[in-house]
């Protein structure tokens, strides 16, 4: 079973200061999967991902990594991950083609020099090669920190929110290199706040004060959610989404440009309101498919319920 | 295995080390400069040859051999004359609060004694608080007599001047029996300086890279802690030679200072002391959050090094339980090293319990720092 499994993870848990910062994790990422990992500021994605490459040993639970066990294999892990840290990590007052240079002799690669120079040429920085790393541009620096974590050609990607800051055609640029990584066989899990992304994944995990809420194939999320959705148009949006804000019935109301979304898990009530609305004649309510964007903005608003209710 | 310790990767860490070192003109500066600095203001405390320092006279007599000793003290430049005290109490509050140094008193009698031979005592009180600043004119206090006796006591009272020595000069210093020189303060100063520098430099050098992040790239990596370890405090030892010899040429060049032991002794010992300081920067470097803390931490650590380790107090002057907090610093046993070796002319084999002293230290030291260091972010 681990032979098609690039993470597989069980009951992880990391406790800081008494706090569960992630609770009984499970996470199964198939080989050459893009695996997304979704969830709010704070929520515990880098923490698991920490501990699924041996930087954070997990208080509790279980798990292999590449086939190597994230207990006792840290060292195996590391030779064959790349991680991709959401801070920059790499050395400010070094060059950019000494920070590759640098993390190359790590892995004590061979014919380093052309590994360098090619990352160069593909980052194309090249020409930049001996400006200072902490000169460029936040976006720059994500670019480098990918070329830096991919230099030893590893197995398994871990990157943990790659693109913020990240202009969007480099973040296009950069879903293709993603792309075209998996289609020769690189596993990649990567984390995210941009639905965009999360939509490019083959596979999801949403994860919310360290629990897992939903994981699956991305197509099979909003299923999963049992969500079903109306497409408003019409005239005063503005005030129509107010009103339904109150409403009880309507799950979540978002608006995407002269549209409106709503969306909830009781396909009944819904119905009953745009039965009301369309024989008004004002607006039209069409029924659609859920899709992952309103899957994810019904967990995010079901999050913060659930954290509202825990605290009283 | 692929993933034991790998020269080229500690190669390469040395070599980032050296890089930044260079970048990071400021800190490199201050490696040089502090050590340069901190002699030249220990310079003046440690003067070895201060001049004109306040000297009150309590008289109880009053001749020719006391006028050519008093004007010899003043022309020999160490001393000079600030006032007469009346009576033994004032001069002790004169040397207590300092406004003398020294105190010189002419017993009554003093003339008459010298030409019946009885060989009067003539008292040089001295505030040895400061060693350093009495030494010289204490020092230099029985030539002066000599030259005051041979220079009056001519024509019929030459007798006087012969065997047994007209006057005897008692030098009684207060406040510092055993009388530290300033040749013992500069080779503890060494001591010191070394560990300010290398103990903050290899603490605030590891815990920048927490700081900044770039630990948990390198970390993620398949370095290995024995590499971070080495490739990040080599670099240092070489900055701590770099202190040391400018300290040596400086302290030759400015002070006078001798060498008289065995180099190689010096060096087995000098060596075995950066590393142990490194190695508690390490240490450190584990403990601290973020480079302030670093810097605190070390500070913190200097205090005991200047105030316990024999630099600032003899060392066997002090109670029981600050003798056994110096014994566990590093700095106590290289200063013992260091004097026997510069000043007292001991080799290898005189040094061997400091040196084992260290070594003792270093183990739990680097216990401690490889059990703290954890290749992992908890
Ligand atoms: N070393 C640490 N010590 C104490 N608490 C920590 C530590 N690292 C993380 N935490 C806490 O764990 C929780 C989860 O942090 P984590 O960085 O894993 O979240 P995240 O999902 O990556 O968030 P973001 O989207 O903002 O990056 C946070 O509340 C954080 O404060
Ligand atoms: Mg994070």
């Amino acid at each position: 079973m681990t032979a098609e499994l690039a993470i597989s993870v069980r009951g992880l848990t990391k406790i800081f200061d008494g706090r569960k910062v992630v609770d009984d994790f499970d996470m199964e990422v198939p080989k050459g999967a893009i695996y997304g990992f979704l969830g709010p500021n704070g929520s515990g994605k880098t923490t698991t991902i920490r501990m699924m490459c041996g930087l954070l040993t997990p208080d509790a639970g279980a798990g292999h990594c590449l086939g190597f066990d994230i207990l006792s294999e840290q060292n195996s892990i590391k030779e064959n991950v790349g991680y991709m840290t959401q801070r920059f990590s790499l050395y400010a007052d070094l060059t950019i083609r000494e920070n590759l240079d640098f993390i190359a002799r790590m892995y004590r690669l061979n014919s380093r020099k052309s590994r360098v120079s090619e990352a160069l040429v593909n980052l194309g920085l090249a020409d930049r090669a001996n400006q200072l790393a902490g000169t460029l541009s936040g976006g720059w620096k994500q670019r480098l920190a990918l070329a830096a974590c991919m230099i030893h050609k590893p197995a398994l990607l871990l990157l943990d929110e790659p693109t913020a800051g990240v202009d969007p055609k480099a973040r296009r640029d950069f879903w293709d290199e993603i792309r075209k990584l998996s289609a020769q066989g690189v596993t990649v899990l990567v984390s995210t706040h941009y639905m965009d992304e999360a939509v490019q994944c083959d596979f999801i995990a949403y994860i919310a004060y360290g629990k897992k809420l939903i994981a699956g194939p991305a197509s099979d999320i909003p299923g999963m959610i049992g969500l079903h959705t109306w497409r408003v148009t019409g005239p005063a949006l503005a005030d129509l989404e107010l009103a339904l804000r109150k409403d009880p019935d309507v799950g979540q109301v978002a608006r995407f440009g002269a549209v409106l979304h709503l969306s909830g898990t009781d396909k009944a009530k819904l119905l009953a309101l745009a039965t009301r609305y369309n024989a008004e004649g004002v607006y039209t309510w069409v029924h659609k498919e859920a899709e992952l964007e309103e899957a994810f903005i019904y967990l995010m608003t079901g999050v913060e319920d659930n954290f509202v209710s825990t605290k009283s | 295995m692929r993933w034991r310790f790998s020269p080229a990767r500690l190669f390469a860490v040395l070599s980032k080390e050296f890089v930044q070192m260079r970048r990071d003109k400021i800190t490199f500066v201050m490696m040089i400069g502090v050590p340069i600095m901190q002699l030249l203001i220990f310079g003046y405390a440690i003067n070895s040859d201060p001049r004109h320092l306040p000297t009150l006279v309590e008289m109880a007599d009053e001749g020719p051999v006391t006028r050519a000793i008093l004007s010899g003290m003043q022309s020999s430049t160490y001393f000079d004359f600030q006032g007469i005290v009346t009576s033994p109490e004032a001069g002790d509050k004169a040397l207590r609060d300092g406004s003398a140094n020294f105190v010189v008193v002419v017993p009554p009698n003093f003339e008459r004694d010298i030409l019946r031979g009885l060989s009067p005592e003539i008292l040089l009180s001295a505030d040895a608080s400061d060693p350093t600043a009495v030494g010289g004119g204490a020092a230099a206090m029985a030539s002066i007599i000599n030259t005051a006796v041979t220079q009056t006591l001519t024509g019929p009272l030459s007798y006087a001047a012969g065997t047994p020595p007209p006057i005897s000069v008692v030098i009684h210093r207060q406040y510092n029996p055993e009388g530290n020189t300033s040749i013992n303060i500069v080779p503890g100063l060494l001591g010191v300086i070394l560990s300010l520098t290398m103990v903050m430099i290899t603490a605030v050098a590891i815990v920048r890279e927490t700081e900044k992040g770039t630990m948990e790239a390198l970390i993620a990596t398949p370095v290995r802690p024995l590499e971070v370890m080495l490739g990040k405090i080599l670099p240092y030892v070489l900055v701590g030679y770099v202190q040391t010899i400018v300290f040596l040429i400086a302290s030759q060049v400015l002070f006078g200072v001798p060498f008289i032991g065995s180099r190689l002794a010096f060096f087995v010992g000098f060596n075995l002391y950066i590393v142990v300081n490194l190695a508690l920067g390490f240490l450190i470097s584990t403990v601290a959050r973020s480079q302030m803390q670093a810097m605190q931490i070390s500070f913190f650590t200097l205090l005991p090094t200047i105030l316990l380790s024999g630099f600032m107090f003899p060392f066997a002057a002090m109670p029981g339980w600050a003798q056994a907090i110096g014994s566990a610093i590093p700095a106590t046993h290289f200063l013992r090293l260091v004097r026997k070796v510069m000043l007292k002319g001991a080799d290898i084999t005189d040094i061997l319990g400091d040196l084992t002293n260290i070594s003792l230290i270093m183990l739990v030291i680097v216990a401690v720092a490889l059990k703290r260091y954890r290749q992992t972010l908890d």
